[in-house]
């Protein structure tokens, strides 16, 4: 049934495109991903609030910290763009510096605990044995720690300026889901034949796991890493909302939001662009993970094409659902769950 | 009724008794899409009368399901439909569905080619003929049960009575088959539209269910439309033909006029596109070039005549009707149809034919040749182990149980056998390198028992693979480019010599260079197939396995991917072992030929030897049960059919694994079957040639 819907995908159709030029791999997701335009807004939004949150500080009137004392409370004004707390503190810098950390935890911690998730769960279910069991076993050990008991247990021991504690932290509880995924999935991945192939043609093993199982399941990775991000900045808002996350005098998304929440009904400024800014995170990251989840796939652009113009068989047989989407949906629940 | 269509039948339009019994007319069915629709079929008409049997042939892609699926109403909401169906003359289109319910089943029934998709996991499948026996009949319960039963027995399934009563998931897919055709029969139907119902079935299951449809149609006297790719199940059992191209119908006729005075280029290569499995001698396949088109953006012209050898300017201006030879029901749709006529042209004077360089080796006694591949002794037992989580083990599969093979230099052996007989586990144990549990595997004078990681890399470097699914041996996210470059980068080809290397090969293997920066799923399957090939022709191996190479493909492509093969073997001195179940396939190509059997290799032998006077009882089996595309021929022969499924490897019998199914066995005496049960045959030379058998009554038979 495939076969016959893709020999309706005729040579004309890629168009002058494809000459004789022979990209990297690299390359060629680079400029898939150049072509998406939803990317393209997620990484312009990214980059925006990338800017804001480092040049925001500098620009604004207000040191971070310092306070205002003939400001308390004060909506937003010329003087205080976007008004003051109770203790007369400018919201705009300390939103500002606050956005700084969060995204780079939510960024950080999304990479880190993928990368370990793909490593792990490939190594396991490609090399099997013991080095499976041993893996597994580490796996399993962390996934049934209580999470958010032991953060927050360590959490307020850290010294205010060890962040970087706090994202290695927020990755290891992270990753096991996704891990055991992905060990599953490499495990099926192992019998294909161009695994085979590669294997016969003498490739070692890790090779084999790097070349050809983890970028076949760069979709699910790349929704995951996706997910991650704004699994941690929750994590780390949920975490600093107990007071447990970021201590002060560091400041992040998630301890702005804690501390306006309160006061919210009456001055709703000292809440809302917090919680606003972590909205458009969460959404320009999503896009990004949309766009490049596209590029990375070769499978998505014909996937569109066939969506456009139906084959006779495709619409015909019982349908399939495309490749990718049950993952997706697979991820999503399970990130629901995890979010500590 | 189109025009076109006058030339045969001046009364169908009478619905009498000898009227048609389906008439379909100028059928059109159109998937909408976005930008473009999809035209799947673009003006079918046919007639079938009580009885005849109608074949409907194409390539995937040339809408002969999809017609067959208007005709029963099943097409998916949002299909445009328009024409004309009607059976004994009652117009079906445009009916709803509630309708047309009553008359699907009861009038019209037909037989997918995956009877589990058809048949309802959880109930039995006494149970399911039962049911439909009772939809369309006044009957009481026990009685359906008892015309399951009867059904069953009819279509030969041992043990009906007990085998009612399991589920669809319990049969074989040969016994699955067998149920879908009593499913069928169950109301009398007048049309049975089977569609491809047997193209997943090993041959001489095939043979069995081709069987059972020719007893169905005799006792319902049901007209058969026969909807497949295989040129072969046509020629035997329909007495007329449709070919289909591009959603339209090219040529139709009687089979005899189609197979043997063809007057359309396209239906003309596709036949000599066949490899025969009755023809000796090597002449290269015909191939048809390129692709069949897109069915969105149809040039205005005839469809075939980008890959038309006889295209001329006139072709493109508008598409050919169906036009009749004069004195017959013979219609060609082409436009220089009358000129073939006239010339007598055959498929070689319109068809240029590759040349294939000679084989210079060939010349070289076989016995002076080196040994590339030995195998000796080969055993592969797999553990059969029971429960999730208390593993224990209950049995042993003997997936390959003792086999020998010897590949010389330049030479192509086949081995061939049914799923199940342990040809891929054997081409594993090859492929792995590892050393057997018991037996030996020995490549290019080394054997795996005794080598090292560094020497295991210089045998890889020898030994490569094509394997039989072009698109899931290709990584989809690595451009042709890449893929090909694999090999060459795990062997540390020079860098700087790479890119010059892998252009190379794009270009040994056909493929223009262009091409490499494309992603597998952007090539259609022939094409993937031949970077398959790429890759394996990177390091310069000296033997090739091919696993099923062309079997996926269609018949027209696999054509030229099998000349590639030949021509590549003559020019770079290759060895190939040609794992295939098609057996035409294999006569082609191969020099030597080794049948296998429920991990054993029953017969072996130079090709024509083994095809020409096959002796072990299940090769004359298997060779009788391939249908030759050659009416005539066809009509002439007679099958040897075996009874029975494959057992499970897990238990084969004792002594002689065949004995179960063996017809030979039966016209045995009691002392003579002793022998068969208590020793199991050793591969005896028949004469003092190589040529072997094991059993231990051989005979030479000829049966093609
Ligand atoms: S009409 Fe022309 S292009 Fe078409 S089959 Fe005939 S000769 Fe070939
Ligand atoms: S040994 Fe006996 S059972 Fe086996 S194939 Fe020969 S005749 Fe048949």
């Amino acid at each position: 049934m495939t076969q016959q819907a893709e020999l309706l995908v005729d040579d004309q159709e890629k168009g002058p495109e494809s000459e004789f030029e022979t990209p990297g791999r690299w390359r060629t997701v680079w400029r898939q991903l150049l072509k998406s335009r939803q990317a393209m807004i997620g990484l312009a939004v990214l980059a925006v609030l990338f800017l804001m949150a480092y040049i925001g500080p500098l620009i604004s009137p207000w040191e971070f910290g310092e306070p205002d004392f003939t400001a308390f409370y004060q909506p937003p004004s010329p003087e205080h763009w976007w008004g003051t707390t109770q203790t007369g503190q400018d919201i705009f810098t300390s939103t500002m510096v606050g956005l700084q950390k969060s995204l780079i935890i939510g960024l950080l911690v999304a990479v880190v605990s993928t990368t370990v998730a793909a490593v792990v769960g490939a190594f396991a279910g490609y090399l099997l044995g013991l080095t499976d069991k041993a893996l597994m076993w580490v796996t399993d050990l962390l996934l049934v720690l209580p999470t958010f008991v032991i953060l927050s247990i360590l959490a307020p021991r850290l010294d205010s300026g060890s962040w970087l504690i706090f994202v290695v932290l927020l990755s290891a509880f992270l990753w096991m889901v996704t891990a055991k995924m992905v060990r599953g999935m490499a495990i099926s991945l192992k019998e294909r034949e161009y695994v085979l192939a590669a294997r016969y043609m003498g490739l070692p093993a890790w090779k084999i796991i790097f070349r050809h199982i983890i970028p076949n399941m760069s979709s699910l990775l790349i929704v995951d890493a996706t997910i991650n991000v704004v699994a941690a900045i929750l994590a780390e808002t949920s975490l600093s909302y107990f007071g447990f996350g970021i201590q002060p005098p560091d400041v992040s998304l998630g301890s702005l939001i804690a501390a306006g929440t309160r006061p919210a009904p009456t001055h709703p400024w000292t809440f809302w662009f917090a919680a606003v800014l972590l909205i458009v995170t969460v959404l320009a990251v999503n896009l990004v993970g949309d766009g490049l989840r596209d590029a990375l796939d070769p499978r998505a652009k014909a996937r569109r094409r066939k969506r456009r113009r139906p084959a006779p068989a495709a619409a015909a047989g019982p349908v399939r659902p495309a490749a990718g989407t049950g993952r997706v949906q697979g991820t999503s629940e399970k990130a629901a769950g995890k979010a500590p | 009724m189109t025009t076109t269509e006058t030339g045969i039948t001046a009364a169908a339009d009478t619905v009498g008794a000898d009227g048609p019994v389906l008439e379909v007319t100028d059928l059109h069915v159109t998937f909408p899409g976005e930008p473009d629709d999809v035209r799947a079929v673009r003006g079918v008409s046919y007639q079938l009368r009580k009885g005849e049997v109608l074949g409907i042939v194409g390539e995937s892609g040339s809408g002969k399901s999809v017609t067959s699926l208007a005709v029963m109403g099943l097409l998916p909401e949002g299909a445009e439909v328009t024409g004309s169906v009607r059976l004994h003359g009652e117009e079906l289109l445009g009916r709803s569905d509630e309708q047309l319910a009553k008359v699907r089943g009861k009038r019209i029934a037909m037989v997918f080619q995956d009877p589990l998709q058809a048949l309802t996991p959880v109930y039995t499948v006494g149970d399911q003929i039962a049911e439909a026996v009772l939809i369309h009949s006044r009957r009481t319960k026990a009685q359906a049960w008892a015309r399951a039963v009867e059904l069953l027995k009819l279509v030969g399934i041992p043990n009906a009575e007990q085998r009612a009563k399991a589920f669809p998931h319990e049969f074989s897919g040969g016994m699955r088959q067998r149920v879908m055709i009593a499913m069928a029969i169950a109301n009398d139907p007048d049309v049975i539209i089977c569609d491809e119902p047997t193209t997943a079935l090993d041959v001489t299951i095939q043979a069995q269910v081709l069987e059972v449809l020719k007893a169905a149609q005799r006792e319902t006297g049901a007209a058969i439309v026969m909807i497949t790719h295989d040129l072969g199940v046509i020629a035997g059992f329909v007495d007329r033909v449709l070919v289909m191209y591009a959603g339209r119908p090219v040529e139709t006729g009687a089979v005899d006029d189609i197979y043997y005075r063809g007057r359309m280029p396209y239906t003309m290569g596709l036949l000599g596109s066949v490899p025969r499995l009755d023809l000796g001698e090597r002449a290269p396949l015909v191939p048809i070039e390129g692709n069949p088109p897109s069915l969105t953006r149809l040039p205005p012209g005839c469809p075939f005549q980008p890959r038309c050898p006889l295209a001329i300017d006139a072709c493109g201006e508008r598409e050919p009707e169906l036009v009749a030879v004069p004195g017959s029901d013979h219609q060609a749709a082409c436009i220089r149809a009358g000129e073939i006529e006239a010339n007598n042209w055959g498929v070689t004077d319109i068809y240029p034919v590759p040349e294939i360089p000679e084989d210079t080796i060939a010349q070289v006694p076989r016995a002076d040749r080196q040994v590339v591949l030995d195998i000796e002794g080969l055993i592969k037992h797999h553990p059969l182990t029971k429960g999730v989580v208390f593993r224990r083990r209950v049995g042993t599969v003997y997936a390959v149980d003792g086999i020998d093979l010897e590949i010389r230099e330049g030479e192509t052996l086949g081995l061939v056998g049914e799923s199940g007989c342990g040809k891929t586990t054997t081409l594993m144990e090859i492929l792995e390198l590892r050393r057997p549990a018991r037996g030996r595997v020995v490549v290019l004078g080394r054997s795996t028992d005794r080598i090292g990681a560094g020497e295991r890399m210089r045998v890889r470097r020898d030994l490569s693979v094509v394997f039989q699914d072009p698109m899931a041996s290709l990584d989809p996210r690595m451009t042709a480019y890449d893929i090909i470059a694999e090999p060459l980068l795990a062997h540390n080809h020079p860098k700087d010599r790479l890119r010059s290397r892998v252009m190379e090969l794009l270009d040994l293997v056909g493929l223009s260079a262009e091409y490499a920066g494309r992603y597998p799923q952007e090539f259609s399957g022939g094409q993937r197939q031949r970077i398959g090939i790429a890759r394996a022709l990177a390091l310069e191996p000296k033997l090739v396995v091919l696993d099923e190479p062309v079997s996926a493909l269609d018949v027209s492509i696999q054509a030229g991917i099998i000349n590639l093969l030949e021509d590549l073997k003559a020019r770079l001195r290759l060895s190939y072992l040609f794992v295939a179940h098609d057996l035409s396939v294999v006569r082609h190509i191969a020099d030597r030929v080794a049948v296998m059997y429920l991990g054993k290799i029953v017969e072996q032998g130079e090709v024509d030897r083994v095809y020409g006077a096959p002796a072990h009882p299940y090769t004359q089996a298997l060779l009788s049960a391939i249908p030759i595309p050659d009416p005539e021929k066809e009509r002439g022969r007679s099958r040897i059919l075996l009874s029975g499924d494959l057992p499970s490897p897990a238990n084969p019998p004792s002594g002689c694994r065949f004995r179960t199914r063996c017809p030979k066995f039966l016209t045995l005496s009691e002392d003579e079957r002793t022998a068969c049960i208590d020793t199991e045959p050793p591969l005896r030379g028949i004469g003092d040639t190589d040529h072997g058998a094991a059993c231990h009554y051989a005979e030479e038979r000829e049966v093609v």
